[in-house]
């Protein structure tokens, strides 16, 4: 008999089945069920057709207002308005503006999600949560509905693609930067279909906020997956965010694995996505004369407190360079709190940056932040593609958030090491 | 399920943000998301896109986000399915729930051009290319797909299910 991986043992223990196997259709049982302002309108819509009533438990149900809001213009703000009352009608967990965050920022940090979970979101990169141990995975607004409606949905179980990460990391190297070198080298479609399992020395040393970045850009692999085990650091992480109960699950000894790919992360240095695709990666140190327009630091990839730390250690007492917008986005208000305590906000705003209220905002183009043809970003986002984050005719580098800060400093792509204070 | 129509080609890892770009997702209507589809990488696509016509592209199509508007949006231009070598998982998910027929053979990408007219039979999936006088044979749905497809998507697969409980 095969023996199970992490993924297989969720998807099993949520199927009411012992075993399952790579490629089997199975009904799951889910926990949490996530969409948004922008995927929630429709989501509701199909639900309607479906012709229930009621969700079928509200406590599992949550629905955030983050990519347009607060609200960019009259048409996002219907959609907002049509998830709130909604929202309320059938009594599910919503966030307003003004205690909300970006969707999977927030919902790890209210201890929403949970190791062992299945977890699915009218949202691509639901697949954050995988950083706690959880299954979850990204899908479109009917699943969503159907989700809501019945409390299930069938998946396709995946191949397990294993990720061994050795070594220790260089510094100003991040978890970004692993998953960026890991996407440039397996491709955007490296883990179609495919659910990665990140693991190694490398990844016992890296910290929740990194852990969450890495499986954050999972699905820019083309994976349905990315996972870690449950280790101290998540049961830390858990204790002081909610601190509810939750199940461990483990791999089998010997667990199969469609493929095992290692990486010595010591040879690793900070890397830079060029446009228009995030596989198409490089170390900074290539990344030769690129000015830039704008910065932006945040998202749900990479707007967690540790991120911003590692942007204010660099711009704190500099300046952004003047042909430049710095733009930076705490992932909640929690977090936006916690920095404005810390003295980080000051510091962003004694460098002359744009500190702004938690949103998806700039990262997909919706408001905060938009470029003009012809204009360079680099951002510490997810996705690069063509118009990503304005006009067809813009460029987006993403990297980390110390290569973004100090990019922001210079004016042009640079390496956290050029700014003197940090050398 | 026979379906004739003319072949608009597209390349590897047409993205969702291409096929419809977050700045018209203010809205949910597929009529209105039609006009902008496939704006940013193919302009004027929703004006010369035609009911019953073919797009075809390499691998990866829809990657990128969960937008169920990017299907949406292609199939209220009239498009009648789609063929590449393979789908980004949530692209092809939400083709299947929203009843789009979305085909993966990848025998049929190379040898296909812009404007081919193709027929496509979706209950065995053979594709017929007419202009190039050859044909191909897509992956079989498998069957539990088959029977949402069956059903006019998730929606009315699910009704189905609930009614019999």
């Amino acid at each position: 008999m095969k023996n199970l991986t992490l993924v297989e043992k969720i998807l099993a223990a949520h199927s009411g089945k012992n075993r399952v196997s790579p490629g089997e259709f199975i009904n799951v049982r889910v926990d949490l069920v996530l969409s948004n302002d922008i995927t929630a309108p429709l989501a509701i819509r199909e639900f309607q057709r479906l012709g229930v009533d009621r969700v079928f438990a509200p406590e599992k149900i949550v629905m955030v207002p983050d990519h347009f809001c607060p609200n960019k213009d009259i048409k996002s703000a219907e959609q907002a308005k049509m998830m709130r009352e909604f929202a309320r009608e059938q009594g599910v967990i919503y966030f307003e503006v003004g205690r909300m965050g970006i969707e999977h920022v927030l919902l790890p940090e209210q201890g929403l999600t949970l190791p062992g979970q299945v977890i699915v979101g009218a949202d691509s990169h639901t697949c954050t949560y995988g950083a706690l141990g959880a299954f979850a995975t990204g899908m479109g607004s009917t699943d969503i509905a159907v989700a809501m409606a019945t409390g299930e949905i069938w998946m396709k179980v995946p191949p397990t693609i294993r990720f061994i990460y050795q070594g220790a990391l260089s510094r100003w190297v991040s978890g970004k930067d692993l998953i960026l070198y890991t996407i440039g080298h397996i491709g955007i479609d490296g883990a179609l279909y495919s659910a990665m399992e990140f693991s190694g020395e490398a990844i016992d040393a890296l910290p929740m906020d990194g852990r969450f970045t890495m499986a954050n850009m999972a699905v820019e692999a083309g994976a349905k997956a990315g996972i870690f085990s449950v280790d101290n650091k998540t049961k830390e992480y858990v204790s002081e965010h909610g601190n509810k109960l939750f199940s461990i699950y483990r791999q089998d000894e010997g667990a199969e694995y469609a493929r095992i790919i290692e990486y010595d992360v010591s040879k690793i240095e900070p890397q830079v996505a060029f446009p228009h695709l995030p596989s198409n990666t490089s170390p900074v140190s290539q990344a030769v004369d690129i000015k830039l327009d704008q910065v932006v630091i945040g998202s749900c990839t990479n707007g967690r407190m540790g991120d911003l730390r590692a942007a204010a250690r660099i711009l704190k007492g500099q300046l952004i360079h003047p042909e430049l917008r710095c733009i930076i986005i705490p992932g909640s208000q929690k977090i936006y709190l916690d920095a404005l305590r810390e003295g980080l906000i000051e510091s962003f705003i004694q460098a002359g940056a744009v500190v702004s209220t938690p949103t998806c905002g700039p990262c997909l183009g919706g408001h905060m932040g938009v470029l003009a043809a012809g204009e360079r970003c680099l951002s510490t986002t997810n996705r690069n593609f063509v118009g990503r984050m304005g006009s067809p005719e813009s460029e987006v580098y993403l990297a980390n958030p110390a290569v973004a800060a100090a990019s922001a400093i210079l004016g042009r792509i640079a390496s956290p090491e050029e700014i003197a204070s940090c050398a | 399920m026979c379906l004739t129509g003319r072949v608009h080609k597209f390349g590897a890892n047409v993205d969702t943000d291409v096929i419809i770009p977050a700045r018209y997702l203010n809205v949910s209507e597929p009529q209105e998301l039609a006009k902008h589809c496939m704006e940013d990488i193919d302009p004027g696509f929703s004006t010369k896109v035609k009911p019953g016509d073919i797009i075809v592209a390499i691998t990866n199509f829809g990657c990128g986000s969960s937008r169920e508007h990017a299907p949406l949006a292609i199939k209220a231009c009239g498009v009648a399915c789609i063929i590449a070598q393979n789908f980004a998982r949530i692209f092809l998910r939400n083709a299947i729930n929203i009843g789009l027929p979305v085909l993966e053979c990848p025998g049929a990408i190379e040898e296909t051009e812009a404007g081919d007219i193709l027929e496509v039979n979706l209950s065995s999936g053979e594709i017929k290319n007419i202009s190039k006088a050859k044909t191909f044979t897509a992956n079989p749905y498998p069957g539990f797909m088959l029977e949402i497809i069956n059903a006019g998507g998730l929606i009315g697969y699910t009704k189905n299910k609930l009614q019999k409980k």
